[in-house]
């Protein structure tokens, strides 16, 4: 629990947390820093992928002249933002004279652009890439991950580009090909040939190909990255391999020693309240129910969400305080959960380890009678000093209502939201 | 007996001498025979001096040479922190535990590489460590939840652990070893380790697994159990909840041919024959049903 602090002094980034994971289907117990498409192609080129001719535009203005110093007569706008399936929602378009690019930057900048990962409320555009066209002969499918049973990065490649993975691996598994890579030896020459033999890319090709994917394992490793990924990547009519597309998420653990990844981070892309919960070191997802959960501990505070489920309530967020819930902690927790206007009822549920319940009971009371509590409060205490803490609590004369277990907790707070 | 660790283990603490090692130190010298077990810390620029009469060594080398240890405890902030396993672990120690969280996944990548074949178990890291109770506690877990007993416990969280724990330990039931493995993704002992020593160890009855969502640990287990475990396993999952994504899977599920998702590994599990309970406030009621036939 101590870690926390240690991990604080280094770097306030530099912490596990659990959060919705961009790109994943669950929340994982990884943070990892997202960036745009163009960032990504940036880095691309810096480890020798080749990447068409573009640049990031922040008004209609700055893209018409970017299009004309790229110079035609194609060019592609494609919103910028942390989420996949753009060209679906509307956000990539292909422009074929000067005033269609000034009529799609105008279309797509300020937009709120829905796809399949930003949820029904969509994401409000603020950059365009815009970009050269590319001739297409063919795509492919190109990622890296971590994967964790094997312990390795896995190299993952498809002959099947343009098309969501998860899709295609569904579908036709046979068209997916996969190497586990040595760390110490890298991808090997060996191993990135056959990939790129496996998916069909012409012998013409081959070697470039290989380049690619070997750049991509470089700057995977050098970047501390979690996920990377090309999709599609390109074959052109002259064999001439482009990467099209480009997605990475980094390790967040490792965001201390990449400044120049941290220098990348765009705020406009994240939850306010995840960007304030993280200024106090509390790891806090909104979601879309009305009671709020305070809880030490992610696995606690997982099972907190899922016991108020299961007593017909539903969860407002996730909030994990850590190991040190200090008065200031929880004051900042308290203020983060009452700016939901839909709040009901808040449940706090702290299981104190080292952490002694008395201390934990006084650091809730200053933070109740600070923020002027608006709805019932239900706190669970464990642990340590527990009946001390239930004492200061029940001497407040704050309207607290005390729980003995996760189970009456979860009955008080759901029926307390229910009013 | 118990698994792991009892109170004849003797233990180096790398970072023992910094803030967080001491206060654990402390505590962890508190409980039981801790007086005996923790002998020796480590720390290069503080070699020969001693914290609160354990002495400290340049290395884990020469701690263990000096004092005959064979575990480790790290508590080295997360810069340094794969280095110091990969220094345990050429010490040629049995057992190494890694509390230390928001170790980088490449670092632990590397680090697990260099393992392979090694004769060293890690435990972690970002995990709470070990305990057998009234014998020794080897982490940051408070050593007054637990009661000397006959249930095994292992988990994948800290606090949702000592949750457990607590249940058990209300209805009278004690327990022969809790191990936290810890929740990040690279990482030593799986459940399926910690499951076979608790099957082989004749002073355990029956276990309590917690896991949680993400990867494919808890399936893997079941699996096993399911061919090999001859005593009753009580289960539960955190996260059933937990928001789905804004997709469907990512490249990594397609790597684990798994979904990570609670309520798959809560059905693998089930038919596995684990008594699994979706209320984690149930996890100790339930093992006193099952114990009860």
């Amino acid at each position: 629990m101590h870690q926390r602090r240690i991990n604080r002094d280094a770097d306030n980034w530099v912490r596990l947390r659990l959060r919705a994971d961009f790109g994943a289907m669950i929340l994982e117990r990884v943070v990892q820093m997202k960036i745009h498409e163009y960032q990504g192609k940036a880095i691309l080129r810096e480890f020798g992928i080749p990447v068409p001719r573009g640049q990031a535009c922040f008004s209609v203005e700055e893209a018409v002249a970017a299009a004309q110093s790229l110079g035609g007569p194609v060019w592609v706008v494609k919103a910028q933002i942390h989420a996949g399936g753009r060209g679906k929602g509307g956000g990539v378009k292909v422009a074929k004279s000067l005033e269609e690019v000034r009529q799609f930057a105008q279309q797509i900048l300020g937009m709120q652009l829905v796809t399949h990962q930003t949820g029904a409320a969509g994401q409000t555009v603020r950059r365009l890439l815009i970009e050269e066209g590319a001739q297409i002969a063919r795509e492919f499918y190109v990622g890296m991950v971590v994967d964790r049973a094997a312990q390795r990065v896995a190299l993952i490649a498809s002959s099947e580009g343009g098309m969501e993975i998860e899709d295609v691996a569904r579908h036709s598994p046979e068209k997916i090909h996969t190497v586990r890579i040595d760390p110490v030896t890298g991808l090997s020459d060996a191993d990135a040939a056959q990939v790129v033999r496996a998916i069909g890319m012409p012998d013409a090709a081959g070697a470039e190909a290989v380049a690619v994917l070997q750049g991509l394992y470089r700057a995977f490793v050098g970047k501390d990255a979690m996920l990377a990924e090309i999709n599609p990547l390109v074959l052109t009519a002259d064999n001439r391999v482009i990467a099209l597309d480009a997605k990475f998420n980094f390790d967040s653990n490792a965001l201390y020693r990449h400044p120049e990844i941290v220098a990348l981070r765009d705020l406009d892309e994240e939850d306010p309240a995840e960007i304030e919960a993280s200024q106090f070191d509390l790891s806090y997802i909104s979601l879309d129910g009305d009671i709020g959960c305070l809880v030490n501990g992610a696995g606690l505070a997982m099972a907190t969400m899922d016991i108020i489920k299961l007593y017909g309530g539903s969860p407002a967020n996730f909030l994990d305080v850590g190991g040190g819930a200090t008065t200031e902690k929880v004051t900042e927790a308290f203020k983060l959960m009452l700016k939901n206007p839909g709040l009901k009822a808040i449940l706090v549920n702290i299981f104190g380890g080292i952490m002694k319940c008395d201390v934990i009971a006084e650091g809730v009371v200053a933070a109740a009678r600070q923020v002027s509590l608006t709805v019932p409060l239900v706190v669970r205490l464990e642990g340590t000093n527990v009946d001390l803490g239930k004492r200061i609590l029940a001497d407040s004369g704050l309207p607290i209502i005390a729980a003995n277990d996760m189970a009456d907790a979860a009955e008080k707070v759901v029926s307390a939201a229910k009013g | 007996m118990s698994i792991l660790i009892n109170k004849n283990t003797r233990v180096i603490t790398q970072g023992m001498t910094g803030k967080v090692g001491q206060f654990h130190t402390q505590q962890c010298r508190a409980y039981a025979n801790g007086e005996n077990c923790f002998v020796a810390g480590v720390n290069p620029k503080k070699a020969g001096e001693n914290f609160e009469g354990i002495p400290v060594y340049a290395s884990v080398r020469d701690a263990k040479a000096a004092t005959g240890a064979t575990v480790s405890v790290i508590y080295v902030p997360p810069a340094g922190a794969a280095a110091a396993i990969d220094e345990a672990v050429e010490a040629e120690l049995d057992l190494v535990i890694c509390i230390t969280e928001g170790i980088p996944v490449h670092d632990m990548l590397k680090t697990r590489y260099k393992m392979a074949g090694r004769k060293t178990l890690l435990i972690g890291p970002n995990c709470p460590g070990l305990i057998t109770p009234d014998e020794i506690k080897i982490g940051i877990m408070p050593g007054h939840i637990h009661r000397k007993g006959r249930i095994g416990v292992v988990s994948r969280s800290g606090t949702l652990t000592y949750e457990a724990v607590g249940q058990l330990t209300v209805l009278g039931y004690g327990q022969s070893s809790c191990v936290g493995i810890g929740g990040d993704p690279i990482n030593g002992l799986k459940h399926i380790d910690v499951m076979r020593l608790f099957n082989d160890d004749p002073e355990t009855d029956a276990v309590i697994m917690v896991g949680e969502i993400g990867g494919t640990d808890e399936e893997e287990c079941a699996r096993w159990i399911k061919d090999n475990m001859q005593k009753p396993v009580v289960g539960f999952i955190a996260g059933v909840t937990a928001p789905p994504g804004k997709r469907m899977g990512h490249a990594g599920a397609i790597i684990s041919g798994g979904q990570g998702g609670a309520e798959d590994k809560l059905a693998v599990m089930e038919e596995c024959g684990i008594h699994i309970t979706r209320n984690p406030a149930e996890m100790g009621r339930l093992m006193q049903k099952v114990l009860r036939g």
